[in-house]
């Protein structure tokens, strides 16, 4: 068997003990979302002038949005504590460096278990979408691969920022100061190009922004342009750059 | 050190063998070849450079200079394959605490194609053989430190290395933990596996190794069996003097001639000699009166201490 499959093995055996608590969560979460901001305050959005947001309902735009900002925290919260641990405080890595595995077998098998995880996540959220009828193509199926893809462009950055950490402080800040504000500014709950410009400006910059515009897209049924193909392709670069960078910083930390 | 032969049936072969982090050389061109089937002991303070040594062998860290080959292979480029033959211990417990006891064991053999049937199989027998039988379905967190460390041991045991490589296996054990390891480890020396370890204890070298090299600042300062080495570096017995605190600036002078060699340490004197009685009896004889004299048996300790001028464990 390859040695990215030996460690994503070794996750799942893990994650088999656990995997009731976290697909409740992962269902559960949605359901408030979308129930308490998508309806409840959608409703004070139909009652506004504007009534939908750019023709659609408002449970309809955040839902995407939500979707992708979802696979964003999944992906930071399995990329920075777990890998850190793994690194320094279990020394998983190590016992498997013992092994014939390389480095670079864990740092795909991290890869192939963060896309699970992000699959199953977005499959979950893209389920309870459907449910609340905020799906209105065939086509929207594809913004699951898209979150998913959207979660990697995040992960893997912070994944090879995490392999260099030796406390858990670094991890506070990133999610108050950068996951947090994303969440919140990063087209999820209303469009992007309300924020001052240079805040958008920035918020182009993030994976995020991209990630929401293309769920976005997919789930209401406005996918068919050049903007579409470029947002994959930014999505695509920080999953290339985060996954070349976590082979230079595992190394760096376990290969010295 | 006089280069010696090339012995290509050597299981480790290292030459002119170096490490650096950055500007800090951690080894500094050792050369030692350790042969199949025997103990291999690297003796030294923390700081010498022997859990480098250790990780450039398990071909972990890769190697900066000289030459090292492992089962006649080259870690920069057979790296997968040797590890596949070897078995690590390491310094710093690695073992998976989200496993139980026999998981741990079972898991491990995966990285290693092990099949389920044989890997269960290898499993029960590692655990019998390290003692840990009764707990194959507990929890790692609450074991005593020894039996970690067994534990750790039947980890590395479940590829059925020929050569198992061990950095400071008793260390932070107590004797009664620390004696239960050198048995087993005794057990698979004598079923052929080759053994090389780090320690700072000079009993546990005393005890496993056939050959050690004593390292200190880097570099390896004198080899041979601890035999030999206590032969070469220090004489048969050794006098302990202990004095009452603010005597020791009377001792000047007085000791002069006494024996082969005087070492000072802030607690005791030593005083090396082939009678340690008769040293003392002369001691006494010069008006000396410490506050307690042991005679004693010469330790690699001493030989360390000889060769290097500062003690073991600090």
């Amino acid at each position: 068997m390859n040695g990215a499959l030996k460690v994503l093995a070794h996750h799942l055996r893990l994650y088999r003990r656990v995997w009731k608590g976290s697909v409740f969560v992962s269902f559960v979460s949605p359901v408030l979302y979308l129930a308490s901001i998508g309806v409840g305050l959608g409703s004070l959005v139909s009652r506004g002038p504007a009534h939908t947001v750019g023709g659609i309902s408002y449970v309809a735009f955040i839902a995407p949005g939500l979707l992708a900002a979802t696979a964003m925290t999944t992906a930071s919260s399995e990329t920075t504590f777990p890998i850190m641990s793994r690194v320094y405080w279990m020394r998983t890595y190590d016992a498997m460096l013992a092994s014939p595995l390389r480095v670079r077998d864990l740092v795909a098998g991290e890869v192939l278990w963060l896309t699970f995880r992000l699959a199953l996540v977005s499959l979950i959220f893209f389920l309870v979408m459907a449910a609340f009828q905020t799906v209105h193509s065939i086509g929207a199926v594809f913004a699951i691969p898209v979150a998913m893809l959207s979660g990697l462009a995040f992960g893997t950055p912070v994944m090879a920022w995490a392999a260099k950490q030796r406390t858990d402080t670094p991890f506070a800040l990133l999610f108050r100061f950068v996951v947090t504000p994303l969440f919140i500014l990063g087209g999820t709950f209303f469009p992007i190009d309300r924020l001052p410009r240079l805040v958008e400006g920035i918020a182009w910059l993030t994976p995020l922004a991209h990630g929401v515009a293309l769920t976005r897209a997919l789930t209401t049924g406005n996918a068919a342009s050049m903007a579409t193909l470029g947002h994959v392709v930014v999505l695509a670069a920080y999953a290339a750059v985060g996954i070349a960078a976590a082979m230079v910083t595992f190394r760096q930390e376990l290969a010295r | 050190m006089a280069a010696t032969p090339t012995r290509s049936d050597a299981l480790i072969h290292a030459r002119g063998l170096t490490k650096y982090f950055g500007n800090l050389v951690a080894v500094d061109a050792v050369d030692f070849d350790v042969d199949r089937g025997e103990a291999f002991g690297f003796l030294g303070p923390n700081g010498a450079g022997k859990t480098s040594t250790m990780r450039m062998i398990g071909c972990v860290s890769p190697v900066s200079g000289g030459t090292l080959r492992v089962l006649g292979m080259d870690p920069a480029v057979d790296g997968p394959r040797i590890r596949a033959r070897l078995g690590v211990v390491p310094q710093a417990d690695t073992l998976d605490r989200e496993l139980r006891v026999a998981e741990n064991l079972y898991t491990y053999a995966r990285y290693f194609d092990i099949s389920g049937p044989l890997a269960r199989k290898r499993t029960a027998e590692l655990l019998d053989f390290v003692q840990l039988g009764d707990r194959a379905d507990d929890e790692v967190e609450p074991l005593s430190g020894g039996m970690k460390r067994r534990l750790a041991i039947a980890r590395a045991l479940i590829s059925e290395p020929e050569l198992l490589l061990l950095d400071e296996p008793t260390t932070g054990l107590d004797p009664q933990a620390r004696h239960m390891v050198w048995d087993r480890l005794y057990r698979l020396k004598q079923r052929g596996v080759t053994i090389v370890l780090t320690t700072h204890y000079m009993d546990e070298a005393e005890q496993l190794c056939d050959r050690l090299v004593v390292m200190d600042k880097a570099k390896i300062v004198a080899s041979g069996s601890p035999r030999e080495l206590i032969e070469r570096y220090a004489t048969r017995e050794v006098l302990e003097l202990r004095f009452a605190i603010d005597a020791a600036p009377a001792l000047d002078g007085k000791l002069e001639g006494l024996a082969d060699r005087v070492e000072v340490l802030p607690d005791r004197v030593l005083i090396y000699t082939d009678d340690g009685d008769a040293a003392a009896a002369a001691i006494h004889q010069r008006g000396l009166r410490p506050e307690s004299t042991l005679v004693r048996r010469s330790t690699l300790e001493d030989v360390f201490l000889h060769i290097t001028g500062r003690r073991l464990i600090e």
